[in-house]
């Protein structure tokens, strides 16, 4: 059957891509992010992405193999993906158990229930992560700080909130006037124990928080890491620059004018880039080629989109990130949004 | 300032459809093309609005006075049915081409729980005439929203080779799950 001719009608273009090639060219990206997170999170971060990315494959292979009965397509690479996605989007401290789950979750309902790969409105990874952050709020929240592999850490398996999180905690704070964003950058931000008594405070220089010293799920913690990604990303036109560029500047001006208009309530937007999973968010997840928009201007809505949504839900939204969940909303108006901006048919002429 | 909290409370917070889950029956039943679940958005936002409003007035000046409580979810059903008949009688004469447009959406809406759940809210939550009005205008969008949304992904679904288990109605609830999980993002924006 190999040997069949394709015939079709021109233009005759070959491009030398498969859903294979860009898959695994992702997969390439996400290697820096994840040797930072070994490094940071020790042998756990090793466990979390293996048991992830195992259970990732697993899933898709009994339901293909014993449900759909259609072609194999575990080695086109996209599980794996969703695997180490699921895994960048958890704590390094997550059970064994609960990453299963997420990976049920993840391929079994909103991939292979679709149909499998291309087919999924929503990306696999993050329905897998918002369900898990629904169903164990607890577990999902409980951050390790990151104590380095080959460092003189003498603490074990300290636990804090991530910098978002310990941000919010001072919403109430900040908003009655108690306390202004410039003290907590100059003392840092006051970490709590379950008891409500200050244990620590949290580092607040760019350089930290650039590398990655912070608590924080596995793969979000490093923005130089993922940055290197995305640069290896768009250098191979894996993923193009409109959704990133779109989501980043629209969250960008958007905490930039509240900051402006109030700097001692809302902190320096230069801090909603680096800090949390918007870095991850924004290369790696918004811009999944299935459940984004097609043409170019509704992929620039589609990042508008995100971004407010991100910063409205960080402000003043009951959870401390709001990245999961904006691009599953944005991923909801792909539909629409594909249908407001059809590219023009070739050679229609403008309406008079 | 208090219109805008409603308004965006109903929408986006505690979303009729997917927070709340009332109004399933045409969320699921009339979600299959863009254009229907337009035509079925516009019918109850005006529905809901004038249900609500006429609702209020019945509870204020009619079951309160004369300690008719017990009385208010049945007084409302009729309300709202032969409500809907009114709608439906004066819009054929006085305005066809919305009637045509609305169709069979306008005697569907006597049955959509949402359009009694939200009488009986405003009710619940004691608010005046005008908070009423607005609320339930928010919730009428926030319906209008959650199908239109629905439909789009609906219509983007019926190009896809789903496997012959899922498709159709299961995949759709599927898609209302994971929806209803994305808009758990918005929890505690506002207060209402």
């Amino acid at each position: 059957m190999d040997n069949l001719l394709t015939i079709s009608g021109s233009p005759h273009v070959h491009a030398n891509e498969s859903i294979k090639k860009i898959m695994y060219s992702v997969i390439y990206a996400m290697i820096p992010a994840m040797l930072v997170s070994f490094y940071f999170f020790g042998l756990d971060a090793v466990r979390v992405l293996a048991i992830s990315v195992v259970a990732c494959v697993l899933v898709e292979f009994l339901i293909q193999k014993y449900l759909i009965k259609g072609d194999l397509t575990i080695n086109d690479g996209s599980a794996i993906i969703t695997g180490v996605l699921l895994a960048f989007n958890v704590p390094s401290s997550l059970s064994t158990w609960i990453i299963i789950v997420g990976a049920i979750v993840s391929i079994g309902i909103a991939k292979m229930a679709f149909g499998g790969v291309g087919k999924n409105p929503f990306n696999p990874a993050l329905v897998g992560r918002v369900f898990l952050l629904i169903s164990f709020p607890v577990q999902m929240t409980t951050w390790p700080i990151a104590k380095p592999l080959f460092g003189n850490s003498t603490l074990d398996a300290v636990t804090g909130a991530t910098f978002l999180g310990n941000l919010k905690d001072q919403v109430n704070n900040l908003e009655a006037g108690k306390v202004t964003v410039g003290q907590l950058i100059e003392k840092g931000l006051p970490q709590y124990n379950e008891l409500g008594d200050i244990v620590g405070y949290q580092v607040t220089n760019y350089q930290d928080l650039l590398l990655g010293q912070m608590g924080g799920s596995l793969g979000e913690i490093s923005v130089i890491a993922l940055i290197l990604g995305a640069i290896f990303m768009l250098a191979k036109k894996t993923i193009t620059w409109q959704i990133p560029v779109a989501y980043l500047g629209s969250a960008f001006v958007f905490a930039g004018i509240f900051w402006l208009i109030n700097p001692d309530v809302y902190i320096n937007p230069l801090y909603h880039m680096i800090a949390g999973g918007l870095i991850l968010g924004v290369f790696y997840m918004a811009t999944d080629m299935v459940s984004s928009p097609m043409s170019v201007k509704g992929q620039i809505v589609f990042g508008i989109g995100c971004g407010v949504i991100t910063m409205v839900i960080r402000f003043w939204g009951g959870y401390p990130e709001g990245v999961s969940f904006a691009i599953l909303i944005m991923n909801a108006f792909a539909p629409v949004i594909n249908r407001g901006f059809k590219p023009a048919r070739f050679g229609k002429l403008k309406m008079v | 300032m208090e219109y805008i909290i409603i308004i965006i409370g109903t929408v986006l917070v505690s979303n009729i459809v997917l927070a709340n889950f009332l109004g399933i029956c045409p969320f699921l039943g009339v979600s299959g093309k863009l254009a229907t679940a337009t035509g079925m958005s516009g019918a109850v936002l005006f529905v809901m609005t004038v249900a609500s409003i006429v609702t209020w007035l019945i509870q204020q000046y009619v079951l309160n006075p004369f300690g008719l409580g017990f009385l208010q979810t049945i007084s409302f059903i009729l309300v709202i049915a032969s409500l809907v008949q009114v709608v439906e009688i004066i819009l054929k004469k006085v305005s066809p081409p919305l009637y045509q447009a609305l169709g069979v959406f306008l005697p569907l809406i006597t049955t959509n729980c949402a359009i009694l759940g939200v009488a009986l809210l405003i009710i619940q939550k004691d608010f005046n005439l005008l908070q009423g009005t607005v609320y339930a205008i928010g919730n009428s969008l926030g319906f209008a929203l959650a199908l239109i949304l629905f439909a789009g992904l609906r219509e983007h679904l019926e190009l896809m080779d789903v496997p012959k288990g899922m498709r159709g109605m299961p995949i759709a609830l599927v898609v209302a799950g994971i929806l209803s999980l994305a808009f758990m993002g918005f929890a505690n924006l506002v207060k209402i």
